[in-house]
């Protein structure tokens, strides 16, 4: 089996609230252009290169919708 | 790879209802990490408020009990005084604590009951839709006081930690907040020492945590959080007001 990504973020359960963003000191993450099925952008492990899995982007995320690998 | 960051076991895999960027969310992990780390899910009972984290109990998979609005505390005395060996916590948002339910709070904490409390401070009511509620600021328009709390006319909001800080009985009184990373670990750890000290029989312990409200408060979830910074806790400063584990050490 293929290794995890370091940063699996769960799209349909994210509701765009953008804290994560902000935590992350590296700016990882970004928002998506396209919507989930509640309508919402969700967050996007998007710079995978700069991550070094800190796990600060799931600390402050209020729907535990990101998981880190290391 | 490991995983470094995963769902913690007490934690139901189930969607929130909770607004985009709600701290209640974010609490309701800490407090579920908490009890996985002291190994306390089997014998934890969380008394759910009236507010909108009435629905804790679909959230958390631990023991719970409902309590009618402002009545949580006298719920969670019952239980700790029946059930000593279970590890007792009264969530509360800060209309259901520190306006229908005052006389609970105080009287709890004044008897020293040995159950944990996490107080959530949002400055506002909620689940209803945005009324003033006693922790709301100086001049925060809600739909109640559409022009700012006026003071001079409804008094100024209560600070529930100083207030009960004055008492003899609480063991650990600590104020805390979610509005950034760095405090969300802060927080984290009161969570966890709250719990300790009950585990530890040391006596009523009441952790604050101010937590945003995006949706009530008409903001976006990132003016929240700055929010937060910039004018809650300069009036609801952060720290330990109380700890009698620490004062017993240093004897
Ligand atoms: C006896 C009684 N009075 C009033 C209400 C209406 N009510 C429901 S929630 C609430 C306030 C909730 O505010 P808060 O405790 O700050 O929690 P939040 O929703 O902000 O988390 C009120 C007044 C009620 N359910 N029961
Ligand atoms: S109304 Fe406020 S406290 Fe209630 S879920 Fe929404 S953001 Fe959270």
């Amino acid at each position: 089996m293929k290794d995890p990504e370091r940063v699996v973020i769960a799209k349909e359960c994210c509701k765009g609230c953008e804290l994560c963003i902000d935590a992350c000191p590296r700016g990882v993450l970004e928002m998506s252009e396209e919507i989930n099925s509640s309508g919402y952008h969700y967050s996007v492990f998007a710079n995978k290169k700069d991550c070094n899995s800190c796990t600060l982007c799931a600390v402050i995320c209020p729907d535990m919708c990101i998981e880190v690998y290391k | 790879m490991k995983a470094v960051y995963e769902r913690p076991r007490t934690l139901r895999d189930t969607p929130m209802h909770y607004c985009p960027g709600c701290g209640h969310s974010i609490i309701h992990k800490l407090l579920s990490q908490s009890i996985d780390e002291l190994g306390i899910r089997e014998r934890t009972i969380v008394v759910a408020p009236v507010g909108c984290s009435v629905l804790i109990y679909n959230y958390l998979d631990c023991d719970g009990s409902e309590a009618a609005h402002g009545r949580a505390q006298a719920v969670a005395t019952g239980l700790k005084r029946a059930r000593p060996e279970c590890v007792v916590v009264s969530y509360q948002g800060d209309g259901d604590l520190a306006a229908i339910g005052t006389a609970e709070t105080i009287h709890a904490a004044n008897r020293g009951e040995k159950f944990s409390v996490i107080f959530v401070n949002n400055a506002i009511y909620g689940m209803t839709g945005g009324q003033m509620a006693p922790t709301t600021l100086a001049g925060q328009p809600t739909k109640t006081t559409p022009f700012g709390r006026d003071p001079k006319e409804i008094g100024p909001p209560l600070r529930m930690c100083e207030l009960l800080s004055g008492l003899e009985a609480p063991a650990y009184i600590e104020r805390v907040s979610v509005h950034d990373v760095k405090n969300v670990l802060r927080t984290k750890k009161a969570i966890k020492k709250a719990l300790k000290n009950q585990i530890e029989g040391a006596g009523y312990s009441f952790v604050e945590v101010l937590s945003m409200c995006p949706t009530n408060w008409g903001m976006t979830t990132r003016q929240a959080s700055s929010w937060i910074e910039e004018n809650m806790i300069p009036y609801y400063p952060l720290g330990v007001y109380k700890d009698r584990g620490k004062e017993r050490n240093a004897k």
